[in-house]
């Protein structure tokens, strides 16, 4: 691990100030993402300024009906939270699908949302990757890319966003709260907050330098049967290969939103109107322009699966 | 063929890792070890940090490295090596520990961002002549091969039944709306951050159970 300096916040405003002003700082809240970066020199930070001691660990009914959830909440805490469970269910289950009890215990909110989207040859820094070295070229593209992305993709990367958690966030339609380096605050849609490889594969987000997530905000409950199904290679502690997540209404209309296939959680508005034909026609929407290699192909019929065995759990 | 473009640094790196000297840094504690692969940056690292841990219901003031995680921390500086080192990625739950009562692994974060959190090990949880209830139950039922998963296991295991009392729920919880139950089904899946390379798996869920008070 590279040597760095270590210190503690004690506000969000200054923290994002220290951090835009430090060339070569980072946040640090669980650190379950950013310490194992570190180990491997992927990271590099020379400046920790430790949030932790921020608070922003409540989550309290909003002004809009919705749930205010503190950037440190940490996973647990968030999947366990009664409004959670009784009116956000999709939120409980997909936290509940990831990572394992003692992680989940580590990881916040907002470091949940902002953990790196990564493949195995990103952890391989022996082998080229345009997320680690802009330019060096994608090891996976005409690598091992099974588990890779099928949609969205670039010639520059199709590593997959990791979070399960992010692609509930997603189909709720939550926002981001922020502060910036200047103090002043700003909401972001979560649909603004990730982005596609494109030719700069080493950017996976919109914030500034030194803008701090302080909470993620849900807007009202929407009713509905919540779904949240992973499908992966072990029944626990894995990513998934393609998960869907859902919220489908007495009438069959809905939502849904696909992990495992994209850089970032994946959510087609336009496919949803098709949710009562069934999951043939939403998948046909959902992965059009799909571009596949030998490896992860199957992933288009596995999505189109896991979508009708999602819709037939829902008619109860 | 990728670009051959080497650095004393990155061949350090690779021979380290493919000669298997990666396994002996390991074994010392890991700023000496930075110093035996990285000499030329002895001279500009940052300096120390005073840091105050409570661990096992005694406080230890140290200098450190903030580099420092609370494993190496635990094992090296204060000598408690029953918390192990396995991956040192968060993966395979050998250095679980208890920090305010909730298990995590400690391979994952700074000792310096644990000052005034109550840390528990498993020299903590019981001793030889007083073994928690746990560690007992594990022996009872041969609950390992080569132990050098146990002492997370154990740990992970007496955290894991205060969460399910607690009722929070896991991913194998069928109702989210109602506690959740003490059932095989449910310790399995909580324990999932635990690998055991011996498989000891269908003892180790017979000894939790038998703590839980759980017919298996």
């Amino acid at each position: 691990m590279k040597a760095f300096t270590y210190d503690r916040a004690t506000s969000a405003a200054e923290a994002a100030s220290a951090v835009a002003k430090t060339t070569g700082s980072k946040f640090i809240a669980g650190g379950t993402n950013l310490l194992d970066l570190m180990k491997l020199q992927i990271e590099t930070p020379s400046h920790l300024i430790d949030i932790n001691d921020l608070g922003l660990d409540q989550i309290e009914p909003a002004t809009n009906g919705g749930l205010r959830i503190g950037a440190l909440v940490r996973n647990t805490d968030l999947a366990a939270n009664e409004y959670v469970r009784r009116d956000y269910a999709v939120l409980s289950r997909a936290l509940l699908a990831g990572a394992s009890g003692q992680l989940r215990n580590q990881a916040t909110t907002a470091g949940n949302l902002l953990q790196r989207t990564r493949c195995p040859y990103f952890y391989d820094t022996n082998m080229p990757c345009n997320k680690r070295e802009p330019g060096r070229g994608c090891s996976a593209l005409g690598g091992y890319s099974r588990m890779h992305a099928i949609v969205g993709i670039s010639d520059a990367c199709i590593a997959t966003h990791p979070s399960d958690m992010a692609v509930a966030m997603r189909l709720l339609d939550a926002t981001v709260e922020t502060v910036r380096s200047n103090g002043l605050t700003r909401t972001i849609p979560i649909v603004e907050l990730h982005r596609l490889p494109g030719n700069t594969p080493n950017i996976e987000h919109t914030l500034e330098p030194g803008e701090l997530i302080t909470a993620v905000l849900l807007p009202k409950p929407s009713g509905g049967t919540h779904i949240y199904r992973k499908v992966r290679d072990r029944a626990s502690y894995a990513f998934a290969l393609v998960s869907v997540a859902a919220i489908i209404q007495p009438d069959g209309s809905g939502k849904v939103a696909l992990g495992g296939v994209a850089h970032k959680p994946w959510r087609v508005e336009s496919a949803e109107r098709k949710l009562q034909r069934g999951s043939k026609a939403v998948t046909k929407e959902l992965l059009a322009n799909a571009r596949t290699t030998h490896d992860n192909a199957f992933k288009v019929q596995l999505v189109e699966r896991t979508l009708a065995s999602v819709l037939n759990d829902a008619k109860g | 063929m990728t670009e051959f473009n080497p650095s004393r640094r990155k061949f350090i790196q690779n021979t380290a890792v493919t000669s298997g000297a990666l396994i002996a840094a390991k074994l010392v504690p890991e700023v000496e070890a930075k110093s035996v692969l990285q000499p030329a940056q002895a001279t500009t690292e940052p300096a120390n940090v005073n840091v105050l841990l409570k661990v096992n219901g005694s406080e230890h003031q140290m200098m450190i490295d903030p580099r420092t995680s609370l494993l190496d921390a635990l094992r090296e500086r204060l000598h408690l090596t029953g918390t192990k080192k396995g991956c040192d990625q968060g993966q395979c739950g050998a250095c679980t520990v208890i920090v305010d009562g909730r298990r995590i692994t400690s391979c994952l974060t700074l000792a310096v961002m644990q000052e005034g959190h109550d840390i528990t090990t498993i020299e903590g949880l019981g001793t030889p002549t007083n073994l928690h209830p746990m560690q007992a139950a594990f022996i009872k039922h041969d609950g390992y091969q080569c132990g050098f998963c146990t002492p997370g296991q154990i740990c992970s295991a007496v955290a894991m039944l205060e969460e399910v009392k607690a009722g929070m729920p896991s991913h194998v919880t069928a109702d989210l709306t109602r506690p959740s139950e003490m059932t095989i089904i449910e310790f399995r899946e909580r324990m999932s951050g635990n690998i055991c390379r011996c498989g000891a798996y269908s003892n180790i869920q017979e000894a939790i159970a038998e703590v839980a008070g759980v017919r298996t």
